[in-house]
């Protein structure tokens, strides 16, 4: 595509709006003005928590957190038991649930600097953790209620009918260009992700640089569980798992490479509303789940053959 | 001087291949013990292999993973091709199916896991896709066909065959035989020209093809394989449940994964076998019983269970941090 002069993140965005359009045609009420806001809504869930996805590909090594899942569900509980409706008690509940996510991302971080775990099986093994924990907190069965601030921010509008998770979003994506652009740590992890020999060797500590990713990844999925939580109202036990892997393939999809060292969050941004806005479409389309599924994997499959593609081995 | 060299390297590298499974070992002979702790009768045939008779699906498709990791590859999609492959199975066949009814049946299934495999196999060694967005997107695309196929969990196996998973053919447990034969097949396919090639190409690709290592065609080879024994899977699970379930492989998946790592092949390629694999499924199995004789509370199990998985992954970095600190 670099031929073209086109980046992914451009593609991204082309990609959302054709489908944007192509549902406006297809199901008259789809390009609504609260349609949009809603799937504006629905992508910055996903987004939020591909935050943490994007920095941990970043890293390089083939960094991959597939605990995220369980995290946001996590996040959730947490605040809906402690907090349990109160407004008063909300902003402990997200302290004590965003603190439980980086804590267990910084485990995540330690298992696979200090014991060499590969990323993709100590994060899984996370997942497992993690989940049993729900169930010990829970016995099984949730109870709690979502402080009513919570909700007005994530579904209520804020304002001109736009609801406050999406200005968080916004900002959310503002910090990440902060951290990634402007500050030590955000160079620190491209050189990391880039080559780790080299980065060593110009002084940058490696471990820590990795430690710090996949806590502040296991503070965003809980992030993203609060703020699921606002939207449902209620939690399930499996409320997170459905957006373990999309978290991935929106961070792909959005131009950053699995290989680690080269990315940038605006474009996981605009990868995460480019899989929304599939989903949605065609859950609009009525179509029954099989062909769903279906064509959903073959998009992506497409998305991924315009520029997911590894180098030739014969140059 | 060089002869000598190669043979230096040759044994560091027999050593390394030996630990690769060493630690699986050790955790084997921990986590029997401690079964037996927990259960004296743990060692009578029965109850033995009626515990691991549930986990010969794992240990097909761990071994299908085992071969796509050795290539450098992975495949996330396995769990749902094994739901694809089981529901082909299940509604081919009903409880009175002839036997010519009963092989259409099974080569349609396998031939189903097979191009599955293949369809991952283009994608990756040909179209050149990341392995990990790939087969996690065709992962879809397996399940939207399983769900296709047959929307609702439901049909049945033939009586006969059913019957026949139970039992003990030579008065050997199943869940043997199974394994004896993917070990047989593995090291028939490791004696072929395929075997080198499959670990030059998981080694490092650009060497591979340089020296003359067809390195696309092993790559779609070891998709293929790997989706030819998750419809294996899909067959030993519509056995041991009777029925068919678009959604029954799911969970094999990640687990597959786990129990590739446990058996001491590196996630990285290259390095690694199936015999490790198979040690690690039965490590997953002991684990599970443990739990569930440890007379834990029901909300505490999955915690436990995956704790102690935790620390299993976690054994040979543990070990090589305390040596470090030793020699310090």
């Amino acid at each position: 595509m670099r031929r073209l002069g086109l980046n992914p993140i451009v593609i991204a965005l082309i990609l959302a709006v054709i489908l944007f359009v192509v549902g406006g045609i297809v199901q008259p009420g789809f390009a609504s003005f609260g349609q949009a806001m809603n799937i504006l809504r629905l992508a910055a869930f996903l987004g939020i928590v591909a935050a943490g996805q994007t920095l941990v590909i970043i890293s390089g090594g083939e960094g991959i957190d597939l605990s995220v899942g369980a995290m946001i569900t996590l996040g959730a509980i947490l605040v809906f038991r402690i907090g349990d409706g109160q407004n008063e008690q909300a902003l402990i509940a997200l302290a004590i649930s965003l603190g439980v996510g980086l804590l267990l991302g910084a485990v995540n971080g330690f298992g696979i600097t200090l014991l060499g775990i590969p990323p993709l099986v100590m994060t899984l093994g996370m997942a497992g953790v993690v989940q049993g924990l729900i169930l010990v907190i829970t016995g099984g069965r949730v109870e709690g209620e979502a402080a009513p601030a919570l909700t007005g921010l994530v579904s209520g509008s804020l304002v001109l009918g736009i609801p406050g998770v999406i200005f968080l979003w916004l900002l959310l994506g503002g910090a990440m260009w902060l951290v990634l652009q402007r500050t030590a740590y955000g160079r620190r992890l491209f050189a990391v992700g880039t080559n780790r020999v080299t980065a060593k060797l110009s002084g940058v500590r490696v471990p820590s640089v990795l430690v710090l990713t996949y806590s502040l990844s296991g503070m965003l999925a809980a992030l993203g569980g609060v703020v699921l939580l606002g939207y449902t109202e209620q939690v399930f036990l499996n409320l997170g798992d459905p957006y373990t892997l999309p978290s991935v393939a929106a961070v792909v999809v959005g131009g950053t490479l699995l290989a680690g060292g080269m990315g940038s969050y605006f474009g996981t941004m605009a990868g995460a509303l480019v899989l929304t806005l599939l989903t949605s479409l065609l859950t609009a389309l009525d179509l029954p789940e099989s062909a769903r599924l279906i064509v959903y994997g073959v998009t992506l499959l497409l998305l991924l053959s315009l520029y997911g593609r590894q180098k030739a081995l014969r140059q | 001087m060089s002869a000598a060299r190669a043979s230096v390297g040759l044994r560091l590298r027999r050593v390394a291949l030996r630990q690769s499974y060493a630690f699986a070992l050790l955790l084997l002979v921990i986590t029997v013990a401690i079964n037996y702790y927990l259960q004296p009768n743990f060692f009578q045939p029965g109850i033995l292999s009626g515990n691991l008779l549930l986990f010969v699906p794992l240990m097909l498709v761990a071994a299908g993973q085992t071969v796509v990791v050795i290539g450098g590859g992975i495949d996330l999609s396995l769990g749902a091709i094994v739901s694809m492959a089981n529901v082909v199975i299940v509604s081919l066949m009903g409880q009175e199916s002839s036997p010519s009814q009963i092989v259409l049946a099974l080569a349609a299934g396998f031939l189903a896991g097979t191009l599955a495999g293949a369809l991952n196999g283009f994608c990756v060694a040909v179209l050149r896709f990341q392995p990990i967005v790939t087969t996690f997107a065709t992962s879809f695309v397996f399940s939207g066909l399983a769900l296709y196929v047959l929307p609702e969990p439901g049909g049945a196996m033939p009586l006969g065959l059913v019957n026949f998973f139970y039992t003990n053919p030579l008065g050997l447990p199943m869940v043997l035989w199974v394994a004896v034969i993917v070990l047989l097949l593995w090291s028939l396919l490791r004696s072929t020209r395929y075997g080198p090639y499959l670990y030059a190409t998981g080694g490092r690709d650009l060497s591979a093809f340089v020296s003359g290592v067809p390195v696309s065609s092993v790559r779609f080879l070891s998709y293929c394989i790997a989706g030819l024994m998750a419809a294996f899977a899909a067959l030993a699970l519509a056995l041991s449940t009777g029925t068919g379930n678009p959604i029954g492989g799911a969970d094999l998946m990640l687990q597959s994964i786990v129990a590739v790592v446990l058996g001491g092949t590196r996630l990285s390629g290259g390095q690694g076998g199936v015999v490790g694999s198979i040690i690690g499924v039965v490590i997953l199995s002991l684990i599970q019983s443990i739990v569930s004789f440890s007379g834990a509370p029901s909300s505490w199990q999955t915690l436990i269970n995956g704790l102690i998985v935790v620390a299993a992954l976690a054994g040979p970095g543990i070990v090589a941090l305390l040596g470090r600190g030793r020699r310090a």
